[in-house]
């Protein structure tokens, strides 16, 4: 299996690399982050662009950093920097807990966390952490900025907002505020692999009551599932194993679960309803940051 | 499609090439510079065979062109044994663990084995597990491979104290 013959762009500037998208518009153009899901689309030849835009040698699209209550994370920053990051550490717990079950060593080494969320695959931790955290999405091209809610950014499966002549240049995301709690689960094949269902919870608290919520699943549909269901189960009043219980079951309801290679459709139902159960009543209990 | 100029080093030695952007590091390895140590199994980054080392961190050479690492520096498996033919403690290791049978994944294991103990990974059984969770073996049933890797990193451990 050998990837089938194309051009390859080096750009050293971000200019220079949105120059080249939109010059190369009409043609198969796309952009090369870490390759760790684009290369094997490659050398199956399910993925055959004619021009690749290589965007490693660009500085600008690199690195973490915090901007008021929001962490900056550039798209060419390796998922095994943003796993080791104290940054990420101290603001961002839901990030770092779930990178627990993204890939595997060597992959995380190469992979980065902009080509990933560009990527979205379906059953992908980090587009679906993204939507709980309502993290914003900046999209650049030649001539403008525009910022994407990550809950409007997935279209389809791997299909996201992003044009042809744009590319994702910076991932905002709200540090956790003193009075959330986090929980990320996930049931998969192997550790490390996709997720059969995973679920990502944020709980906002006024005291004992839940303020607000940010709960999304992956593996379970097309896209990211925003699970407004469970969310309204939760709004408004104190999180018992009772309400855990209730968002679960509305939740399942809402979806239509489908069978693959691994897994039947009543139990990926099965498994769905007990992540989110255990992800709100682990997420009450976990620490304060 | 015109070829790409890449410098990189390779096993401490400087390679200049000029490459056709598609090619796989794989096969850069492999045909252009003859390391057949560099195994190829499943070329879709599954199987963790092609493991090499790119700036001292563990990498799929099946799911990274040569063009992308021009300016890196790229450890294979021939890069271990000296040239008498001595061996590393990870390699005598797993001889005497009986930690390869067929050898087709050998290469890519000793180098994700090498990762670890460089960044001082622990002899705990589950530890190594983890850092060798991308890589696939069809023989041994990895209890022995674990073996090996633990009695290097035991060692380690016990000389550092």
């Amino acid at each position: 299996m050998k990837p089938a013959a194309f051009d390859l762009l080096r750009p050293d500037s971000l200019e220079e690399a949105l120059q080249a998208l939109t010059a190369h518009q009409e043609a198969d153009i796309k952009a090369l982050a870490g390759g760790q899901s684009l290369i094997p689309m490659m050398n199956f030849r399910v993925a055959q662009p004619s021009v690749l835009v290589d965007l490693e040698r660009i500085p600008d699209l690199r690195g973490i950093e915090e901007d008021g209550d929001w962490i900056s994370i550039r798209p060419m920053t390796r998922h095994f920097e943003v796993k080791a990051s104290p940054v990420v550490a101290k603001h961002l717990p839901l990030v770092r807990e779930a990178y627990e079950h993204v890939a595997h060593f060597t992959i995380r080494n190469r992979g980065t966390l902009g080509g990933n969320l560009s990527h979205a695959d379906p059953a992908s931790e980090m587009p679906c952490v993204m939507n709980a955290l309502d993290a914003d999405f900046v999209l650049q091209n030649a001539s403008s900025v525009r910022t994407v809610p990550a809950r409007e950014f997935y279209l389809g499966p791997f299909t996201t907002a992003i044009e042809p002549d744009e590319l994702l240049v910076q991932i905002r995301i709200p540090k956790a505020q003193a009075d959330e709690r986090f929980a990320f689960e996930e049931v998969s094949l192997r550790k490390g692999d996709f997720a059969m269902s995973a679920v990502a919870v944020r709980l906002a608290f006024d005291g004992d009551v839940c303020r607000s919520a940010g709960i999304a699943l992956a593996g379970v549909a097309g896209t990211p599932v925003h699970a407004e269901a469970a969310e309204a189960e939760l709004v408004g009043q104190p999180v018992n194993p009772d309400a855990a219980a209730r968002a679960a079951s509305s939740m399942i309801e809402t979806i239509v679960f489908e069978g693959s290679a691994n897994i039947t459709a009543e139990y990926r139902r099965h498994v769905t309803r007990v992540l989110i159960e255990r992800a709100i009543i682990r997420a009450v209990a976990s620490p304060r940051i | 499609m015109s070829d790409t100029s890449i410098k990189l080093t390779v096993n401490g030695e400087v390679v200049s090439r000029a490459v056709e952007p598609r090619l796989l590091l794989s096969d850069f390895l492999r045909q252009d510079l003859g390391l057949t140590g560099t195994h190829v199994g499943c070329e879709h980054g599954v199987c963790g065979a092609c493991t090499v080392l790119i700036d001292g961190r563990s990498a799929r050479a099946c799911l990274t062109f040569a063009a992308q690492i021009d300016g890196s520096s790229v450890e294979t498996v021939e890069g271990l044994a000296k040239e008498s033919g001595a061996l590393t403690p990870l390699q005598e290791a797993f001889r005497d663990s009986h930690g390869l049978q067929c050898g087709f994944c050998t290469p890519g294991f000793l180098m994700v084995a090498n990762e670890y103990l460089r960044a001082g990974g622990s002899a705990d059984r589950q530890e190594i597990r983890e850092a060798i969770s991308g890589n696939i073996c069809r023989c041994t049933g990895y209890e022995t491979i674990v073996d090996a890797i633990a009695k290097v990193a035991g060692k380690a451990q016990d000389d550092r104290r």
